[in-house]
């Protein structure tokens, strides 16, 4: 059902842990449907995403998601963070089956939280950055690709 | 990875080599159509015949009441679908229960849209159905009850003696499904005062796509497919003679392996749940304690989703399966998790492990040793539990 780079992510997990002081911390998603992101960031002061850890709790394709994002946004500047689609980590995972397009989107979701998060922080504001929703699930239907 | 423990029997079970070669002679060499006129074939009938007296039999019913269907799902369709149809002008009330299989839930749901109206019945929070509900439930129109004989699961036997009783003092039909229960624990149609009870051959080491419906002499449902005389006009189709002789066996074989083999499944079953609800934390088990088929376990692990646990266990060899709504295609966790009350966080962290009498206690050493490892993983990486361990420590 998945495809090997989601089971190598899943399996082995890129950057899982938590980041003491992070710059910036987004976490999205609910328990109730059965998936939770959440996302530490540290920042540079030129604004370059030095390091980045994640905690999932959900299934194989939420934790292979999160892991292949914090992968695509590191080392990156925060705008081209943003730039960073759920699209671009299902591709990355050389897609993911339609019922779980939903955890890209949780993970792309997350990212921005985070980065939400350490632009209150700073007080400073981020172009094209929106604030994040509190449950990503409220209009996953129009947001799904298949 | 060598080791393979299958703890999903539940599910299905390994067709018994027995049965398989009581089977083979079926395919290879009589392989006549029962409903034929010559010698050859007619041999295959009076196979057809023997297997239901030993169905019958298991069951306490007479062997005319044994009807042989494509399964499970399908005996449990016919049930309700006919039974609506053919009583349906003494009334269009039905009453089951939340806790069914899809077979019965769909069912129920398709006679809904045909203008039937039905009592989805709560159930305990061990997932028994209290029968002082299903009197309550009872209105003049009632024309059925269904209730599952056992829970798949979370492995609860439910009071189907007390609900019979209940049925048959108002008059009413009274269906169970008994595809869990058959073969694991005695049952008895009269005792139980059960009018149709479904049943399923792959579930007690018989071949798949091959089951029954008992209907009890009277009851006057019919034909749900047509097109022939066979089951005594009731469910047309070639007989599946190979089928139907595996599906005989594996009954004979279970009844006469049946206590043996589920006191030792008890032993490991309650060795398992002693273990993981000892040695993990933040674990429950789901289903009731005592009134639970010998060789389930269901287990609720907190701040871990049961998709993810399902996988590292495969990893480790081990077959379970889960409640989550990742399995199911669906957001929604289990029906019968939610039923018992389980907050939707901590059914998505369900496992199911349903045993066989092949199993020995380091097998169940083997999962609990996986199980604590896995847990702990799961855990280490989840936001839930990260959350629940700083509150703790405030």
């Amino acid at each position: 059902m998945y495809t090997e780079k989601v089971m190598d992510h899943f399996q082995h997990p890129r950057n899982v842990g938590e980041i003491e002081n992070a710059s910036g911390v987004g976490t999205v998603g609910n328990a109730k449907c059965g998936d939770i992101m959440r996302i530490f960031l540290d920042i540079d002061e030129n604004q370059i995403i030095r390091d980045v850890k994640f905690k999932t709790f959900g299934c194989g394709a939420a934790v292979a998601t999160s892991s292949m994002a914090t992968e695509l946004v590191k080392g990156k500047s925060i705008y081209d963070a943003l730039k960073v689609t759920n699209k671009a980590v299902m591709e990355a995972l050389d897609g993911l089956p339609p019922v779980k397009v939903h955890c890209s989107l949780l993970a792309e979701e997350a990212i921005h939280a985070a980065l939400w998060d350490y632009a209150e922080k700073n007080g400073i504001k981020i172009e094209g950055l929106e604030k994040p929703k509190s449950d990503i699930h409220e209009d996953e239907e129009e947001e799904e690709e298949y | 990875m060598d080791k393979f423990l299958y703890l999903d029997n539940a599910a299905t079970t390994k067709t018994a080599p027995e049965v398989v070669e009581a089977m083979i002679p079926y395919f290879t060499e009589n392989y006549g159509n029962p409903s034929s006129v010559y010698s050859f074939a007619a041999k295959n009938k009076d196979a057809v015949n023997r297997q239901r007296e030993i169905i019958a039999g298991a069951l306490g019913a007479a062997p005319n009441e044994i009807y042989f269907t494509a399964g499970g799902t399908e005996a449990d369709n016919w049930a309700l679908k006919a039974t609506a149809e053919a009583y349906g002008n003494k009334g269009r009330h039905i009453i089951t229960t939340k806790i069914e299989h899809h077979a019965i839930l769909h069912s129920a749901q398709y006679l809904e849209r045909q203008g039937f109206e039905v009592t989805y019945l709560d159930v305990d929070e061990n997932g028994k159905v209290r029968p002082e509900d299903v009197e309550a439930a009872i209105r003049p129109d009632t024309i059925l009850i269904s209730v599952m004989y056992a829970n798949n699961e979370i492995g609860t036997i439910e009071p189907i003696q007390e609900i019979g009783k209940i049925a048959h003092e108002k008059g009413i039909l009274f269906h169970t499904d008994a595809v869990q229960a058959f073969g694991q624990i005695p049952i008895n149609v009269d005792e139980c005062h059960i009018d149709m009870l479904s049943a399923s051959g792959h579930k007690l080491n018989g071949p798949k796509g091959i089951g029954f419906l008992y209907i009890r002499k009277g009851v006057k449902i019919r034909s749900f497919i047509h097109g022939g005389a066979q089951e005594r006009r009731r469910r047309a189709g070639t007989e599946n003679v190979p089928g139907i002789v595996g599906l005989g066996k594996a009954v004979e074989r279970a009844v006469r392996t049946m206590e043996e083999r589920t006191k030792k499944e008890r032993e490991l079953r309650d060795y398992l749940i002693g273990r993981v609800l000892e040695e993990i934390p933040y674990t429950r088990l789901n289903g009731d304690r005592e009134q639970r088929l010998p060789n389930n376990a269901n287990f609720s692990f907190r701040f871990i989703e049961g998709e993810s646990l399902l996988i590292m266990l495969d990893m480790k060899g081990i077959c379970g399966s889960s409640g989550s709504a990742c399995t199911s295609g669906s957001l929604d966790p289990s029906h019968v998790l939610l039923a018992i009350g389980l907050p939707h966080e901590i059914a998505h962290g369900s496992l199911r492990l349903t045993l066989n009498e092949e199993f020995e206690k380091e097998d169940m050493d083997y999962v609990v040793e996986t199980l604590k490892e896995i847990v702990k993983n799961l855990r280490s990486m989840s936001p839930l539990y990260e959350d629940f361990m700083k509150k703790q420590n405030r």
